[in-house]
């Protein structure tokens, strides 16, 4: 394998506190060592660019059922983007939703090492992997969703944890999934009835379990495993006007909880998307819409166990999609655009509305400027992670975008005296015009960076160069001295890493896609103490309520999972 | 003693049962008998065991007989046609695994291909429709476990997808259908007095081409609006009622089939059918699910669908991907006489497509990859016979509600057989040496 030195690049590491000093980074063997460790490396010269580690993804939708869907139902998102292959590289196609392969060339260009499918409905497991294993470079994991499962609801309503664990490790196992995903807990049960849970405390149909319940019990359950992300959270509610009461009172839940996990993770819930829930007002209308991000944030800045991701709105044309099957439908009446649903038996459901976030529009520029606001208020970088929640808020390819907004009041500025029509009346509406807090290249670091892969219990491998994590590392062009001058730079540079080295593989070389690399698939395997109650009700289940055998169900086999990577977790202490 | 492989899938329609059982002789050679399937599924896996089953690929000499070729000749033979040809149609992919649709799509790519599916003389308008006006949908164990309106709209599952009635939609016991058939209210829409409608509690006996008329009728009732007196031969009462019937029920259910995606209307039968359930999920749960053929055809929809973007009617001759059903689908090219070769895998086209579409491909270079000697095999230059997905090697399928399910290696093929994986990699390999020496 190839040495490589990078020399005279800025340095962005806040897990070492390089804040943009001339430091050389080396990689051997597709790890990272100190610069005096490698014998004749291939030099890759960064003068006057910004070196950071390769960014990680704590939340986006990628693959999978819902996705592919998306792709399916609108040959509309692929309207004159289609391009040919070159190179290495094969055919892709798509804007919001785009192919695998754009996907996995477009994280290549920002410079992106990990990513993390953010719902993975367990029956449709095998479908997810299928997807996974055709996105060449990058690592990927993928979280499958318990919010809705019967198992945790009948466990979680007698407030079961061990039960709960115990189921949550063998459908880790089965489905070679990565962690605990919560979609509006109870709400997309209650959606097999056309029904939804709006509050933590109203009561799922049948089960008799609420919201509350399940968040806390799946917290619970997380830290008994010791799993290495934390509990992940979509709650209920989302894109309400108002709903930042209910953000806080699921953000509530975990207070006091203490996170216990063997991989330095320090929160024990991620709010995903925050932006969804942080509204207030009784309508979207100006006159009554307001943003609560301040308030919402500024409780996550009072405690210590909470992180979360922005999902800021790109204002474009993009495809929303979720587990929260009741949300979509809701927009399908808003916007009377086409609407997919699918109910997973027993586990989940999901839906499927295009959106087109307009930035004529009052709505739509609030929701831009809330997302930001998320952004901005947090008092420490390493709990605030940048996302859009690819596709819901904006398609993936707008990260450099949003990178852009965070980092320059003039480009946000610009945007409300120039772009957006209702700027003036955003600007009172909610906080953006208070705001005057630039993110610096550090912060970047640690909100696409150091931070999701230390909430994602990954920060042994990523999201630093500390000699001894894997050999990702990424280069953009942007010279952090003198490329101030037009934030138009950053959203260029983010979008067009000179250099990508992944697994100590050169993947980007002078901004061209040269490897498709050796991806990996993560997955957790949490052992437990025998649980025959559990293993009977599973049994059960399989038996008399799904459709396919406890034997059909189990992903297996290296045309699903081909480079497994696999974390070993230990709960039977 | 028999030995019995258990949890077995079955690889013939979209339904993918995957609870038979399948008694091997002692040795493991031979399958001896088959449980729990339907006949058609039974006779697929008892099919594969017939003694005078093609082993070897053939080719088609002047003279109009068959000459056995090897494995290796049958590749370059179809590389070469492929990459020769400026405009091939590689169509099927339906009776085959995910990953040997992966290994034909990289091919496609390659040589610039025009790619389609079953899909296209088939559920083809069902996806037109849903690009239209979206399907909210449902695996088959919501159904199994809430369904208690089950429409069947010009489909017969009696026959054609056997145990569908029995595993989800009408007989099982769920979670909250203990009753079974009693829970659930069944309503066939069907010209014919069919074996499904013959078990239905109400059974709309339209009139034939009239699907999108009475399936306006059913939204104008569920609005409560007036109809005039008879619409597509059914009574404006017994309109009313059926539209009572599916809002009182808590979860209502549509399930379709070619009796309204291939009639007069096509896609647009769907477009309304699909709104009837958006319009339902105003008053109660609804869903709507396709019926699906073959096993794994809805598996080629995803697999493009994700490496490509389009479920079928996919044209790469230009090196990026587009899509135009009625331009870029099998038969419209074959018709207009634009293609200059044929590939066809996991589908007999010459069973189901139009005789002038037939004939096309009997005039053309042409291969079919196929276990069986089919019409399509008949017609073709080279008929290449290959191991039976489901039978005798494994592979990924989606079920019609698009639940992917793997299905299972029972035998081994005969002798030096090659799976239709194995076959498309010899191609793929091929088909590269040729372009790099271009």
């Amino acid at each position: 394998m190839t040495d490589y030195l990078i020399k005279n690049g800025f340095v962005f590491d806040p897990v070492q506190g390089i804040n943009g000093d001339k430091v050389d980074v080396a990689i051997k063997d597709g790890k990272i060592v100190d610069a005096g460790d490698v014998t004749n490396p291939t030099i890759i010269d960064a003068t006057g660019m910004t070196v950071m580690a390769a960014a990680v993804d704590i939340h986006a939708h990628v693959a999978g059922p819902k996705v592919n869907m998306g792709r399916n139902f609108r040959p509309e998102d692929k309207l004159f983007n289609c391009t040919a292959g070159s190179g290495m590289k094969r055919m892709e196609g798509g804007f919001s939703v785009p192919t695998v392969l754009r996907t996995a060339y477009l994280y290549a260009r920002m410079g992106f090492g990990f990513s993390m499918e953010a719902a993975m409905p367990p029956l449709y497991a095998r479908h997810t992997h299928e997807e996974i294993r055709d996105t060449p470079i990058i690592d990927q994991g993928a979280l499958p969703v318990f919010g809705n499962n019967w198992f945790v609801l009948e466990y979680l309503k007698e407030n079961e944890i061990e039960n709960t664990a115990a189921y949550i490790a063998w459908l880790l196992n089965q489905t070679k999934g990565f962690g605990v995903k919560c979609v509006n807990p109870g709400g997309t049960e209650s959606w097999g009835w056309g029904l939804n849970c709006e509050t933590v405390d109203d009561v799922v149909p049948y089960f008799d379990v609420t919201p509350r319940q399940i968040v806390s019990g799946l917290i619970e359950a997380n830290e008994y495993l010791g799993l290495p992300h934390c509990m992940h959270v979509h709650g209920n509610s989302l894109g309400e006007p108002g709903n930042y009461g209910i953000t806080l009172d699921t953000l509530k839940i975990a207070e006091g909880v203490k996170p216990q996990n063997d991989f330095g993770r320090e929160v024990v819930l991620h709010n995903t998307h925050l932006q969804f829930h942080c509204y207030g007002g009784e309508s979207y209308a100006s006159k009554s819409f307001e943003s609560k991000s301040k308030e919402v944030v500024n409780y996550i800045n009072s405690v210590d166990n909470i992180s979360y991701d922005l999902g800021v709105v790109t204002l474009d044309e993009t495809t929303t999609m979720t587990a929260d099957g009741p949300f979509e439908h809701h927009l399908s009446h808003m916007n009377n655009l086409k609407w997919a649903n699918t109910d997973v038996e027993l586990e989940t459901g999901s839906g499927i509305v295009p959106f087109i976030y307009n930035p004529k529009t009052f709505i739509a520029g609030a929701q831009w400027a809330i997302g930001l606001e998320c952004g901005l208020f947090i008092k420490d970088p390493m709990r605030a992670y940048i996302t859009t929640d690819a596709p819901n808020a904006g398609p993936l390819c707008r990260y450099p975008r949003v990178y852009k907004w965070l980092m320059s009041a003039k480009a946000r500025d610009d945007m409300l005296d120039n772009t957006l029509k209702y700027g003036d009346k955003i600007r009172e509406r909610c906080y953006i015009g208070e705001l005057d807090r630039e993110i610096s290249l550090y912060e970047l670091a640690m909100m696409t960076r150091a931070g999701p892969a230390k909430t994602l219990g990954l920060s042994h491998m990523f999201g630093s160069l500390k000699p001894g994590l894997e050999g990702d590392v990424a280069v953009y062009p942007y010279n952090p001295e003198t490329d101030t001058d037009d934030p138009e730079k950053i959203e260029y540079a983010f979008g067009n890493a000179a250099y990508l080295i992944k697994g100590g593989k050169l993947i980007v070389k002078e901004g061209e896609i040269v490897d498709m690399g050796n991806k990996r698939t993560f997955w957790v395997n949490a052992k437990v103490n025998e649980n025959p109650m559990v293993e009977r009700d599973i049994s059960e289940k399989f038996r008399r309520y799904y459709t396919v055998t406890q034997n059909n169900y189990t992903v297996e086999g290296p045309h699903f999972v081909p480079n497994p990577y696999v974390i070993e977790v230990d709960a039977t202490k | 003693m028999a030995k019995i492989v258990t949890d077995v899938v079955c690889p013939f329609c979209g339904t993918l049962c995957d609870d038979l059982e399948v008694a091997l002789s002692d040795d493991g050679k031979e399958i001896l008998e088959v449980y729990n399937a339907c006949a058609i599924g039974a006779t697929k896996f008892l099919h594969s065991q017939a003694s005078d089953r093609l082993t070897r690929p053939q080719k088609k000499q002047e003279d109009g007989s068959w000459k056995e070729v090897t494995y290796d000749e049958a590749a370059d033979y179809t590389a070469k046609m492929l990459v020769d040809a400026k405009k091939p149609l590689m169509y099927g992919w339906s009776s085959t695994s995910c990953s040997a649709q992966g290994v034909g799509a990289e091919i496609g790519e390659e040589v610039g291909a025009c790619m389609d599916n079953t899909a296209t003389v088939c559920h083809g308008s069902t996806l037109i429709a849903v690009q239209d006006v979206g399907v909210p949908s449902a695996t088959l164990g919501e159904i199994a476990n809430r369904a208690d309106r089950v429409v069947f709209w010009g489909c017969n599952p009696a026959h054609a997808h056997p145990r569908h009635m029995s595993r989800y939609s009408i007989f099982p016991r769920g979670f909250f259908t203990g009753k079974g058939s009693k829970s659930r209210q069944m309503i066939v829409v069907d010209p014919r007095n069919t074996d499904t409608a013959k078990m239905a509690d109400v059974h709309l006996q339209l009139e034939q081409g009239h699907d999108y008329e009475l399936l306006s009728a059913i939204r104008v009732a569920i609005r409560g609006e007036k109809l005039p007196d008879v619409v597509a031969g059914i009574s404006k009462e017994q309109i009313y009622e059926v539209a009572d019937t599916l809002k009182s029920g808590r979860f209502a259910v549509i399930f379709f089939g070619m009796g309204v995606t291939h009639s007069l209307g096509k896609n647009h039968n769907i477009d309304i059918a699909i709104s009837v359930t958006r319009d339902l999920n105003d008053y109660t749960k609804a869903a709507i699910v396709p019926m699906r053929g073959h096993y794994n055809v809805t598996g080629s929809g995803q697999v493009w669908g994700w490496q490509f973007g389009f479920p079928f009617c996919l044209d790469l001759t230009r090196g990026f991907a587009r899509y135009n059903p009625g331009d870029s689908s099998s038969n419209d090219l074959l018709v207009r006489d634009e293609l200059d070769a044929v590939f066809v895998l996991g589908s007999d086209p010459g069973a189901h497509f139009p005789v002038r579409s037939v004939k096309k491909i009997a005039q053309l270079p042409s291969v079919c990859i196929d276990p069986h000697i089919t019409p399509t095999s008949a017609v073709s230059k080279m008929h290449v016979p290959v191991a039976f997905v489901g039978v005798e090697v494994g592979g990924c399928a989606y079920r019609m509600d698009n639940v992917p399910i793997e299905t299972k290696k029972v035998v081994e093929p005969p002798e030096g057989m090659l799976t239709d994986e194995e076959f498309l990699q010899l191609v793929l390999n091929r088909v590269r040496e040729l372009k790099g020496a271009a």
